[in-house]
């Protein structure tokens, strides 16, 4: 078990649990954060900036502290 | 009239669908929230004569940002006869939410699973007819990009609109906005059914540009070495067909209107030639380079780089309070303030959103473009004018991250930055050319209402009284620059100059035109008399004012409009002229210290 700020790029995880309230919650939802979803680490900004992450066939970037909410699995 | 709306995730095509059922041109862009407000175009579907409603696009029906706001706003008022959901087919497995909760509108529905040219190369199949069944409404695949599948979607579009017999209330459609939907298991199953996606997805081209454009290192550099690429392309493609057109306006002035006009008493002969169209004239000498201008943004704004600079930037934002998408917004600014204001109704949280909607008037928009061009072809000489031009650029990013800095207390939020990453795409020539056509025509919307007028008066102003030379001191212009001189002689700008500022202030298109005015000249006699009145030390100083101060009054307008705040309108203002006029100063009286 770790969280999605601890991959390195190239790693992947399954989603086991996200923390956020509900508006970001949906929010994630929707562009494809589900429990059970495999999730890849494609790279970081340098200087602790954005993660870029991808789930299926979607690319989505987002900022360590979000990433820090997202439970997962390693593969 | 029957009413059709069309529904669906940011970024799926819904605006380009629009475009091609309604011929009309709606802003289309590979950036999620290009679309931040309702369009409405006549369509003839399935026999009859229906209103087709382009909305912004929504991740689910309860979302608050102000772009979903309008599309609750729109379904919780508006009967509607038929929703055509629009969704990216290769994005199906997690887009599928959406349909399933406008399912639960119970509103008559066709979905419309998009992009079948990107998921056809990916290997992704879908069995239409399953999904239907099981969905318990119409499927069918398209490319409103390409256009195939058009026919047959708006067929089946007619199909159902034509039966159906009564639909829900707008006010119960409103209290379904806030049920909260149990889907995941349903999307699973329909998924499960009816989709096949092949093990490995990504788009490989999408990948190895990336690899390079999102470089750690290379990244920043090279957005800023893109940057000035595209403007040096933009300069050195734009320059001779600037001149040319300067050239056949001024034969079209000397071969064709001086003869006819020249019976007319002097005044009129004057106002018409000297006063409207030296001033439009040369405005519109600049319309080839501002349409190769926006020609290059669409594309831009079509690659998909936009998240990309969003990514490489968020860092740096971050620490000024603000996030990658207001760096966007600021990119977008570089066309026109006004859409890029419009587009922070992306953001949740309102501090954020006025923090950057404080910096984007900032953002050297294409209005004060002409306005640099125009300086610059005057005071420097041509190998200068790149390095001047990128070195504008950069001072409305230093403004602008200033400015966010000084604010950013006053602005607090803790709105996450999310942003998908959509591959990247190339426009099709029809909609480069759609979309420069559309700047053709808001040029020109523009230069009949501000323009004109704006000339006019400037005219009058410089030639009244009649009896003192015109723009001299002694006339209406003259003395009004006077007044202003206290504070506009310690940053040099003088009388003339200064009278073209004030008119600047409805929009900087009436600058240059008002110079012609004020100097009753045109093409190359006017930038020669510039030239001698002033150096090139007082054109800088003119220029970073101009950057600096407010941009038009629509901006003004929309800044209250979205804000629904006239303190923040005039904080806008206040803060613009007073950052104005310091770094002007600052500018200006360095330079002297230092002996130019
Ligand atoms: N390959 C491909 N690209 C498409 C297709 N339809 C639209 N696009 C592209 O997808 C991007 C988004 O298109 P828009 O029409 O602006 O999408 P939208 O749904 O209106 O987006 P928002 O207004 O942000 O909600 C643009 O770059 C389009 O050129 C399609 O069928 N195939
Ligand atoms: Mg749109």
């Amino acid at each position: 078990m770790t969280v999605l700020s601890n991959l390195m790029p190239g790693q992947y995880g399954t989603i086991q649990a996200i923390h956020a309230e509900q508006a970001l919650y949906q929010r994630l939802n929707a562009l494809g954060f589900r429990i059970g979803k495999k999730i890849a680490l494609i790279r970081r900004a340098s200087f602790n900036g954005p993660l870029h992450v991808r789930i299926g066939a979607t690319d989505i970037i987002l900022r360590e502290i979000e990433a820090q909410r997202i439970q997962l699995n390693l593969v | 009239m029957k009413r059709i709306a069309l529904l669906g995730m940011p970024n799926t095509g819904k605006s380009t669908l629009f475009n091609r059922l309604s011929g009309a041109s709606a802003r289309v862009g590979n950036w999620p929230g290009i679309t931040v407000d309702l369009m409405s175009a006549k369509v003839l579907i399935g026999g009859h004569i229906a209103e087709l409603i382009d909305l912004p696009g929504l991740y689910d029906l309860h979302g608050f940002s102000d772009d979903e706001q309008v599309v609750r706003h729109f379904l919780s008022n508006h009967a509607v006869d038929l929703v055509l959901i629009v969704l990216n087919s290769s994005q199906i497995d997690r887009q599928l939410s959406l349909a399933l909760q406008i399912k639960q509108l119970g509103l008559p529905t066709v979905l419309l699973l998009n992009m079948q040219d990107e998921a056809k190369r990916s290997g992704i199949t879908i069995d239409t007819q399953a999904m239907a069944s099981q969905l318990g409404f119409p499927v069918a695949t398209m490319s409103a990009k390409y256009g195939d599948g058009c026919p047959q979607a708006l067929q089946l579009a007619g199909q159902v609109l034509n039966n159906v017999a009564v639909i829900p209330a707008p006010s119960d459609v409103s209290k379904l906005l806030e049920l909260d939907s149990q889907i995941e298991q349903t999307m699973h199953d329909i998924v499960k059914h009816s989709v096949q996606m092949p093990i490995k997805l990504n788009d490989e081209t999408t990948d190895k540009i990336d690899r390079v454009l999102l470089h750690p290192w290379l990244g920043l550099p090279l957005f800023f070495l893109a940057m000035f690429l595209l403007f040096q392309f933009i300069f050195t493609a734009g320059k001779p067909l600037q001149d040319g057109m300067a050239w056949a306006l001024e034969l079209f002035r000397t071969e064709a209107l001086e003869p006819l006009l020249i019976s007319l008493p002097s005044w009129l002969n004057g106002l018409l030639l000297d006063g409207i169209y030296n001033g439009i004239g040369t405005v519109a000498a600049f319309v080839p380079i501002i349409v190769l201008f926006f020609l290059v943004m669409s594309m831009v704004e079509d690659s998909g780089y936009l998240s990309r600079a969003a990514f490489l930037m968020d860092t740096l934002m971050a620490k000024m309070g603000l996030d990658g998408r207001g760096f966007v917004m600021v990119l977008m600014g570089f066309g026109c303030n006004v859409p890029a204001l419009m587009g922070t109704r992306v953001m949740r949280s309102r501090p954020m959103r006025l923090l950057t909607m404080l910096v984007i008037p900032l953002s050297l928009c294409s209005a004060r473009l002409q306005v640099f061009l125009f300086m610059i072809a005057t005071l420097f000489v041509a190998s200068q004018a790149a390095y001047i031009m990128f070195a504008l650029y950069m001072v409305s990013f230093f403004t602008i991250f200033l400015t966010a800095i000084l604010f950013k207390h006053q602005y607090k939020s803790t709105e996450p930055f999310i942003l998908e990453l959509p591959p990247y795409r190339f426009p099709t020539p029809r909609q480069i050319w759609l979309r420069g056509w559309q700047e053709v025509k808001h040029f020109l919307k523009r230069a009949s209402k501000f323009i004109v007028i704006g000339v006019v008066l400037v005219w009058v102003l410089t030639h009244y009284p009649t009896d003192v030379a015109p723009a001299s001191a002694a006339t209406i212009a003259g003395q009004i620059g006077q007044i202003f001189a206290p504070v506009l002689d310690p940053i040099g700008i003088d009388t003339q100059l200064a009278i073209a500022l004030i008119f600047g202030f409805v929009a900087k298109e009436i600058v240059v035109g008002s110079l012609a005015v004020i100097y009753g000249l045109q093409g190359d006699a006017l930038s020669h008399q510039i030239a001698m009145n002033i150096d090139w030390v007082q054109g800088m100083s003119f220029m970073l004012f101009t950057l600096i101060y407010t941009p038009c009054l629509s901006t003004i307008a929309t800044m209250k409009s979205e804000s629904k705040s006239s303190l923040f309108m005039w904080l806008s203002i206040v803060w613009s002229l007073a950052l104005a006029w310091v770094i002007s100063f600052i500018f200006y009286q360095g330079a002297r210290a230092l002996g130019f």
